[in-house]
């Protein structure tokens, strides 16, 4: 016995699929989890438009007066209601996820969801309602 | 004669062929009958070659979790009679690699499961003379939802953090640390802690939810994740407004 025997040695040949770059388009629920990492874009223009808002009230009337010209345009009205969809789609999945990430226990039993995301909405209603009558008074 | 479906099952020879191919089947698709039915009527009946993991049947010892028609399932607890008139896609579980047809490579998620310590730790053991460590139900209700995990894997396979980036520790392991950290007699959280405090650890998730969707025991990954991060979150104010805190 001098020759060397012949093995076939087993060695498994994985298969490893490619992640597609489209992998969130096929489902709805991947894509609306993409909608809602996209809609902190909108958050964040928000922001910015506030803050060029502070910054034309710093400037005086006529510098204000031009801001709300350039807010009429059509482009820009476009924009903010895009916006405001993006923004309140981004506040509402966020409630509704707030119980998973809180569960609050009374007495060893788990509070029911509804209860721990239902504060955030009458927090909202309750600031929307202050900041509505500290625009629309007199 | 009883109503038939068509199983469209990947196939994947590595002996044979380089990438996995599609093959169809058609299988009685009786009133009781579940995916892995139909799997078993086929290596039994049509093709003894097709390979896939099960034993039990009946949603206890996870090994059965393909993908059906898209979606991550248990194929012991998934109605072929809800897929009529079908066909039904069934591919092994995504984003692990395939070892034959059905079979996939595990190993990665048993190198994760082990790395956050999934077993009581005790900083103070006390001999065996005292006794057993007492728990209330109330304890035992803290951590009793992640512990019903059977390793089945689907949060992974819903996962599309662990699709992109193989790194990312994953819902499971994760979930499963929660329930060790939240056990009564368990003393290991800050060891864990420096384990899933890293990027691969909680971080990495973004909260996409579906784990928690198509988990067949109700663990709830991703709710376990988003506790542990604010858990990790208020240690770290704690440690930065008190440096003096012994950790």
């Amino acid at each position: 016995m001098k020759e060397t025997p012949v093995y076939t040695e087993y060695h498994p040949r994985w298969y490893r699929a490619r992640v597609s770059t489209y992998w969130w388009i096929r489902q709805w629920k991947y894509l609306k989890f993409i909608l809602r990492e996209l809609s902190s874009l909108s958050v964040a223009y928000f922001v910015v438009l506030t803050l060029l808002q502070l910054r034309a009230l710093s400037r005086g009337p006529a510098s204000y007066a031009a801001f709300q010209e350039w807010l009429k345009s059509p482009i820009v009205m476009a924009l903010n209601v895009v916006s405001l969809l993006f923004v309140l789609f981004h506040t509402i999945t966020w409630f509704n996820l707030t119980p998973s990430a809180m569960p609050v226990r009374v007495r060893g039993k788990r509070l029911p969801d509804w209860m721990i995301a239902a504060p955030n909405y009458v927090a909202w209603l309750a600031l929307s309602a202050v900041i509505a009558w500290l625009i629309l008074r007199d | 004669m009883a109503e038939r479906i068509t199983l469209q099952v990947t196939r994947y020879r590595p002996e044979q062929e380089g990438r996995p191919t599609v093959q169809e089947y058609e299988v009685p698709c009786e009133k009781e009958w579940v995916v892995l039915d139909g799997l078993n009527y086929i290596k039994d009946k049509l093709d003894g070659s097709l390979s896939y993991r099960w034993s039990c049947r009946m949603g206890v010892c996870g090994s059965c979790g393909m993908m059906v028609n898209g979606e991550p399932k248990l194929t012991c607890a998934t109605f072929l009679s809800d897929y009529l008139p079908g066909p039904v896609r069934v591919e092994p579980l995504q984003y692990f690699p395939v070892v034959r047809d059905l079979v996939i490579e595990m190993t990665d998620f048993m190198v994760k499961l082990k790395s956050i310590k999934p077993w009581i730790i005790r900083e103070d053991e006390k001999p065996l003379s005292e006794g057993e460590f007492l728990q209330t139900p109330e304890q035992l209700d803290n951590y009793k939802q992640f512990s019903m995990c059977i390793n089945c894997m689907l949060c992974y396979a819903a996962c599309p953090v662990y699709g992109l980036d193989q790194h990312f520790i994953g819902p499971a392991a994760i979930a499963l640390a929660q329930r060790y950290n939240m056990d009564s007699r368990d003393q290991g959280a800050n060891e864990r802690l420096d384990i899933l405090s890293q990027h691969e650890g909680i971080w990495g998730c973004t909260f996409v939810g579906e784990c928690t969707k198509v988990c067949p025991k109700n663990v709830d990954p991703a709710g376990a994740i988003q506790q542990y991060k604010l858990k990790a979150t208020k240690e770290w104010f704690k440690d930065f407004l008190m440096p003096w805190r012994a950790k």
